[in-house]
């Protein structure tokens, strides 16, 4: 089985990596872990990660300056339904849009948007360090306590159009979405790979899930 | 609810910790890689490493204790000390450094914070800021790791770089580094409520009411500290546990 992780440049690759790779090991099959931006790699892809720092546009723009980069990852996640996880600026790229630095289009596989975070004067932004997190029962949830601390940055956040897609929550102090799920599309606001003990066990859950 | 963080910071000389724990079971005790896994274990929310390194020929020994440490530690880990380019910042990145804390380089070209914010995202940078008191309400930075002053109003300058889109503040009071009387409150609460972003407390802590008082009074999102915790006075777990029973959100 071979699990691509997406490198289109992403601040936080080699932590993701890393995290990946440390988890994998532990694994009783693991995975041919492949950090790749090449399509016919991601073609033959398992399961896929796609990172993210900084800026949604400059995200964006930097798939789509690869060639066949996102296209390939489309026929694989919408196509093929491929298991696909996202993390931070890698989650909220599934939006339909976002509000960043004016309006941008995100790849609109989970529909909602990402807006500012809004939250009282005395509250700091960027949304920096690690928060509680609320779910709903899911098995990429599995093992992880509720109100379990998970470390967070970030000042946008992917308010979803539907309940059901928003599988878990923090507060600052209003409800900011914490993960995404539809179908075999899985997204953390969150740096799982930051996120210590916690932090492997969602990694562990992702890399045993098998979509239906 | 959001956790005040508690973060050791670790001085680096040519891949080598110059204070460090006095940890009983460690093989080698100056290795940062063994320092961080104790400090990652014991609960801390994230690392700083500063680069104290002399020469620029023997800097490449960092990138590899770097590397090591994020391949062992995942928790956030910030490095500074001597960072000048955006290639500087884009090749801590690259080892598995989760922030940069940026000093000397961008008061002297403060368009750096832009274009590193730019680049690799707020979140990613840190603006490190040495103060000196020099009157009511008042201080000003130095720069080269506290040798140089400048006539650069503390609060004016942790304002622009904050516009400029820096993620966090790192500020350290000259006046406290090294006494263990406490954190300059003052100045912390001074510089937290004028910018929206997290301020990290550093230079003065001495014992547990210092952190408490550095988040009531300084307004602090993250408390650093060095020596306290090098000296084995204090571990994360004795701060952590006072914290919480002054009322104070952490992590445990």
């Amino acid at each position: 089985m071979k699990l691509v992780i997406i490198n289109y440049g992403s601040g936080n690759l080699h932590s993701v990596h890393k995290a990946f790779e440390a988890v994998n090991n532990n694994l009783e099959n693991p995975y041919e872990i492949v950090v790749t931006n090449t399509p016919s790699e991601i073609l033959n892809a398992d399961k896929l990660v796609l990172p993210g720092v900084g800026a949604f546009q400059d995200c964006k723009n930097a798939i789509h300056k690869i060639d066949g980069l996102f296209e390939s990852l489309e026929q694989v996640v919408i196509g093929e339904k491929k298991a696909f996880m996202g993390i931070c600026v890698g989650m909220q790229l599934l939006a339909e849009k976002s509000l960043e630095f004016g309006e941008c289009e995100g790849f609109g596989w989970i529909p909602g948007e990402v807006i500012k975070i809004e939250a009282p004067a005395d509250y700091k932004i960027p949304h920096m360090g690690w928060n509680e997190v609320t779910f709903s029962n899911h098995e990429l949830l599995n093992n992880i306590s509720q109100n379990t601390d998970f470390y967070f940055v970030h000042s946008y956040y992917f308010r979803t159009q539907k309940n059901e897609n928003c599988i878990a929550t923090t507060k600052y102090p209003n409800p900011i979405t914490a993960a995404v799920l539809k179908e075999n599309i899985f997204g953390t606001q969150f740096h799982p790979e930051k996120s210590h003990n916690n932090g492997k066990q969602i990694i562990t859950n992702f890399l045993e899930w098998e979509p239906s | 609810m959001l956790k005040k963080r508690i973060i050791p910071c670790l001085d680096v000389d040519r891949g080598r910790v110059v204070k460090g724990v006095n940890f009983v079971d460690l093989i080698d005790a100056g290795d940062p890689v063994e320092q961080a896994k104790i400090y990652n274990s014991e609960g801390a929310d994230e690392l700083c490493f500063l680069d104290i390194t002399a020469s620029s020929d023997d800097r490449e020994t960092l990138f590899e204790v770097v590397k090591k440490t994020a391949e062992n530690c995942f928790i956030p880990l910030t490095v500074g000390g001597g960072v000048r380019t955006i290639d500087d910042i884009s090749r801590l990145l690259h080892h598995g450094a989760d922030k940069v804390s940026i000093n000397t380089a961008a008061v002297e070209n403060i368009d750096l914070v832009a274009k590193a914010a730019k680049k690799y995202g707020s979140s990613t940078i840190v603006i490190a800021v040495d103060a000196k008191k020099n009157g009511d309400k008042s201080w000003n930075i130095f720069t080269h790791g506290g040798r140089n002053p400048t006539d650069i109003d503390a609060l004016e300058y942790c304002i622009e770089v904050a516009n400029l889109g820096a993620g966090e503040i790192l500020l350290t009071s000259m006046d406290r580094d090294g006494t263990k009387i406490g954190f300059d409150n003052e100045l912390l609460s001074t510089v937290s409520s004028s910018i929206d972003i997290p301020v990290i407390a550093s230079g003065g802590v001495g014992n547990l009411e210092h952190f408490v008082e550095g988040v009531l009074k300084g307004g602090a999102s993250a408390l650093l500290a060095a020596s306290i915790f090098h000296f084995g006075e204090y571990s994360i777990k004795d701060v952590k546990t006072y914290l919480a029973e002054q009322n104070i959100a952490v992590r445990i």
